[in-house]
């Protein structure tokens, strides 16, 4: 397994978020994470990307259980074997195209083939530009392009399509799909949008803390 | 709804206490250190009013040589019917240097005039005669409690001014006669002409505070321009402050828009918010102020007189003047720093979607502007210096050149940091590091510049007080040849004190010297004899190839640079000298602290045309070993006082203590420039710190720990500091040239060469990476400790 959760709780003061959230990940598959606003999906995303910890329960990731990582172990872990996109400014805006597809890759000593990355997006002819000057659907596009491009094992999107407009989101939701399967990478998707959900390989809804 | 508005504007500080501080502290140093400088000039200014008011209100009859009057020459203009008074002008050393003092006859003077005043509080008979009292302003009589039981304090006497009788006088100076006399105001219309009683007199309007204020004018002027570059350093603090401040409210700003509030309305009220502040930080400045100026008032006081003879009070007396041009200051500050924020709300949009500005994106249109303005300064600077023949091109040149440095900076440190990219290795994280930093530098760009001018005006000041030090130092080994320095305590000691010290010591140089009008100024005229140790010190900088032979065959006159300078004369050229003839110039010698022209001529030629010279004085060459005998001897048998006989050794060290106060005032101004900067630089890095959130999250959610980060702004912050200090030494070295071979003589007339002093430069690094890394070292903490959900927020809500 990629990752497991097993009976992971999260509180944010006295009210209670995740009550024993169990779920796990194998290579290759796409899962898409479904519920309300509010009910606690980016909350799960962050605690398995070890951005947030969590009160109770366990992740493991490719066998490495996060809570006996320290935070520097953590960034390590991440940045080796997840990918993350969230909904927006995941670009270093300093970089350009080129640099950030290549960005997370090059940090973990891999070397990637930045023009067929590239032409797969259909980002040939922004490479050079700087995220600012990329629309919202373009600069997902090289987010995308840069999670994939390190060959995590994990790939996960928080809302990557929410910022999109139905067609420009369909298009991105349907390359994440794409790359992460041929990668070979585990894929956790979150949306609100049934009609996405439904075009990954499982879906979960969370509600009340709980998967249902 | 004008309160409302006003109320909902100014909440925004409330949450932002920081941005707040560094708002007030801003103008309010920029307020301090430009209204310090004021105060001390006013000080100083106040002073020589009182001094001209005292010492030359009056039409006066002097010598025309410079000679001093004789009492039958007094009593003939008496009898021919001329009001006049006596007056004696001299010196007296009080317990911390020269007191200048002014003996009156209080039988003849006029009654308006200033010291009659001073008199007023006085019974005659304990002023008149040779031990009579001796009155001054209560700081002045601290100075002279050598003279303790003879001395009575008393308010309203010009600061650094003694008045005595004039007999007292006579004795204290050593004086015999008077130095002129002055004309009492209606004189009676039968008089015989001055030209048949004392054809030697010549009559002179009233001395004005101007001449004193002429003369002293570079050291104001210089003063000014610390205070301004100060003032300048401030405003970036208070322009970076308030571009973030009005860019953070950009939201409220639309959404008063959007409810009907105007432009003009709100700008208004921006305006009224400004004005608040520039109350409140000025308010707080004009205070700091004050203790600046009066922490330097004494620094700059013993400056004025080593160097200029010029009296200053060392305590400050503050007009409401100045309280209102400081605020005025602040005001003036506030809107400068304000003007394009004010500028863009009233061009707002309230349509316009919350684009988040770039603002620290770097724009090529803003450098490329920045470059052209820089070109402007130059040419100004550069027609300055070439064409500009006074102070004012002097000092405009040296602007001009700092402004185009400043200017050019982000450019320059912008082509640093490609070439550092090259030069550096290709990781992501390398290439990231060099990336950012570039895109940082428009936000961080007017506190290098602050940096770069406090670093580059450290630097020239440091070089030309060093390279004076130097100068100085080898030059007062030359000039003080002589191993005891004695004066006689009067005439009639002379031919006895030479007799006495003939026998004892290997040579005696007389060292006799007359106070005249050299080609319309002031100067003193000495007399020489040939001896090797002229031959051998003398710091001549041109002469003619046998120029001591000329003074040993009385032929000839040297003069010191700044006469040659100022009359544009060089060895060759004849040299018109009071009492009307002339002799050729055989030589021009450095002569560094005198403000005054100088001539020297050969000893047998000034006694000559100068029979009344003053012959008191005389250099001794002897075994250094045989100094403290030779005291001893002395004072045994003549009983001259210590300040008669000043060894070499404590006569350096008195000349060297001068020069050293003299730049005090300079470094001072300099480190509190330099803390100014640092303050820029802090405030800026906080300030960005906020704002770097968005460009550092992905960075971290991608895999680097927060530690690392942190780590690398720290780096970040030293890299800019160390590049910017790079740029700031040329710079420095061209601000030292000017100061050196420009404003120095244009101000004292007198040329210094320039040396290095590289050391000094080290510990300057050290210091300024030191304040970078202080400033960088805060919001790096603060993002190693951050707590990840701040980060993430950065992905999850809109900014
Ligand atoms: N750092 C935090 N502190 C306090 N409450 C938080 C924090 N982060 C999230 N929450 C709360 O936790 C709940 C779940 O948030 P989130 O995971 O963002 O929901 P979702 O992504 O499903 O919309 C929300 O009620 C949110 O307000
Ligand atoms: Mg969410």
């Amino acid at each position: 397994m990629v990752l497991t959760v097993t009976s992971v709780e999260k509180r944010f003061g006295k009210v209670s978020i995740l009550n024993g959230v169990s779920l796990t990940l194998a290579a290759g598959e796409a899962v898409a994470l479904t519920g309300e606003s509010g009910s606690g999906k980016s909350t799960l995303l962050h605690m398995i990307a070890g951005l947030e910890p969590m009160d109770a329960g366990e992740i493991t990731i490719n066998g490495k259980a996060l809570e006996n990582l320290r935070d520097a172990e953590r960034a390590t872990l991440r940045r080796e074997n997840i990918g993350i996109i969230f909904q927006q400014f995941n670009l270093i805006p300093s970089l350009t195209v080129a640099q950030n597809l290549s960005f997370q890759a090059r940090l973990t000593g891999r070397s990637v083939d930045i023009d067929a990355l590239a032409s797969s997006l259909g980002l040939t002819e922004h490479l050079a530009k700087y995220p600012e000057q990329l629309s919202g659907g373009q600069q997902q596009r090289v987010a995308i392009g840069r999670a994939v491009a390190a060959s995590p094992k994990l790939i996960l999107a928080d809302e990557p399509t929410g910022n999109l407009d139905e067609a420009t989101g369909d298009a991105v939701f349907d390359l994440l799909v794409t790359a992460a399967h041929d990668k070979g990478a585990a894929l956790l998707i979150v949306t609100h949008s049934n009609r996405l959900a439904s075009r990954a390989d499982r879906r979960l809804h969370l509600r009340h803390g709980h998967f249902q | 709804m004008s309160c409302t508005v006003l109320l909902t504007l100014l909440s925004h500080w409330k949450r932002r206490p920081f941005q707040f501080l560094t708002l007030v502290l801003g103008l309010a140093l920029a307020t301090a250190l430009w209204s310090g400088v004021q105060a001390i000039n006013a000080e100083a200014r106040k002073s020589y009013d009182d001094a001209a008011s005292v010492l030359g209100g009056e039409t006066t009859l002097s010598d025309k040589t410079g000679r001093v009057i004789s009492n039958e020459t007094f009593v003939a203009l008496r009898q021919n019917g001329w009001l006049v008074s006596p007056v004696v002008d001299g010196w007296v050393f009080g317990t911390d240097g020269r007191v200048r003092i002014l003996g009156i006859d209080p039988l003849t003077m006029s009654r308006l005039n200033p010291a009659g005043t001073a008199m007023a509080e006085v019974e005659i008979f304990e002023f008149m005669g040779d031990d009579g009292l001796i009155l001054a302003a209560p700081a002045t009589a601290r100075r002279l409690t050598n003279f303790a039981p003879r001395v009575r304090s008393v308010e309203g006497i010009a600061p650094g001014l003694a008045i005595m009788d004039i007999a007292s006088a006579q004795t204290l100076a050593g004086i015999e006669g008077i130095s002129r006399l002055t004309l009492l105001p209606n004189q009676p219309f039968r008089q015989t002409l001055l030209d048949e009683v004392a054809p030697e007199l010549v009559r002179r309007s009233p001395e004005t505070a101007d001449d004193l204020a002429r003369l002293t004018d570079s050291f104001h002027l210089n003063l000014t321009a610390f205070g301004l570059l100060s003032f300048v350093v401030g405003l970036f603090i208070v322009n970076g402050a308030v571009g973030l401040a009005f860019e953070q409210r950009r939201p409220v700003f639309r959404t008063l828009r959007a409810i009907g509030v105007t432009p003009g309305h709100l700008v208004s009220l921006l305006v009224l918010e400004l004005i608040f502040f520039a109350f409140f930080a000025g308010g707080l400045g004009i205070g700091l102020g004050y203790i600046v100026a009066a922490a330097l008032l004494p620094d700059v006081a013993a400056t004025l007189r080593g160097l200029y003879g010029a009296n200053v009070e060392g305590t400050l007396t503050l007009s409401p003047t100045w309280w209102l041009s400081g605020l005025a200051i602040a005001v003036l500050g506030a809107a400068l720093a304000a003007a394009t924020s004010l500028l863009q709300v009233a061009r707002l949009n309230p349509l316009a979607t919350a684009h988040p500005r770039a603002w620290a994106r770097a724009s090529s249109r803003t450098m490329r502007m920045q470059l052209s303005l820089a070109g402007i300064a130059t040419l100004v600077a550069l027609v300055a210096g070439v064409f500009g023949s006074n102070l004012m091109s002097g000092f405009t040149l040296l602007g001009g050149l700092l402004i185009a440095a400043a200017l050019t900076l982000p450019t320059a440190l912008s082509g640093l940091l490609n070439l550092g990219e090259r030069l550096s290795g290709s990781g992501p994280l390398v290439e990231w590091f060099w990336a950012d930093t570039r895109q940082q530098l428009p936000g961080l760009s007017l506190a290098l510049m602050a940096l770069l001018l406090a670093l580059a005006a450290n630097i020239g000041v440091s070089t030309m007080v060093g390279s004076f030090r130097l100068t100085f130092t080898g030059w007062l080994d030359q000039r003080l040849a002589s191993e005891v320095y004695i004066g006689a305590e009067n005439e009639n000691q002379i031919d006895a004190l030479i007799a006495f010290v003939t026998p004892r010591v290997d040579a005696v140089l007389p060292i006799w010297h007359t106070d005249a009008d050299i080609l319309g100024a002031p100067g003193e005229i000495y007399g020489v004899v040939d001896h090797p140790t002229y031959r051998q010190n003398w710091p001549l900088i041109v002469a003619s190839p046998d120029v001591w032979d000329g003074i040993g065959r009385n032929e000839g006159a040297l003069i010191n640079e700044q006469l040659s300078r100022r009359e544009n004369l060089s060895p060759g050229d004849i040299l018109h000298m009071p009492g009307d003839w002339t002799t050729t110039i055989a030589g021009v010698y450095s002569d560094y602290g005198n403000p005054l022209g100088q001539v020297i001529l050969p000893l047998q030629t000034l006694i000559s045309r100068y029979p009344q010279v003053d012959r008191t004085d005389f250099g001794l060459r002897l075994d250094p070993e045989g100094v403290p005998g030779l005291r001893d001897a002395l004072t045994e048998e003549f009983g001259l006082a210590p300040e008669n006989i000043v060894d070499q050794a404590s006569l350096k060290a008195f000349s060297l203590g001068i020069f050293e106060r003299t730049f005090a005032v300079s470094a001072a101004l300099n480190v509190l420039t330099l803390s100014v900067a640092a303050v820029a630089i802090l405030t800026s890095l906080l300030t960005l710190a906020a704002l770097r959130l968005p460009q550092l999250a992905p960075v971290w959610a991608i895999g680097l720990p927060r530690q690392t980060l942190a780590r690398i702004e720290f780096f970040r912050a030293l890299v800019l500091a160390f590049l910017t200090f790079i740029l700031a030494v040329p710079v420095g070295l061209v601000l030292a040239w000017v100061l050196l071979s420009v404003i120095n003589v244009e101000a004292f007339g007198w040329k210094l060469p320039m040396y290095l002093f590289p050391a000094d430069w080290i510990w300057l690094l050290a210091l300024s990476l030191l304040t970078a890394g202080l400033a960088g070292l805060w919001p790096a903490r603060q993002l190693a400790k951050r707590p990840p959900a701040d980060l993430i927020r950065v992905f999850v809500h809109e900014r």
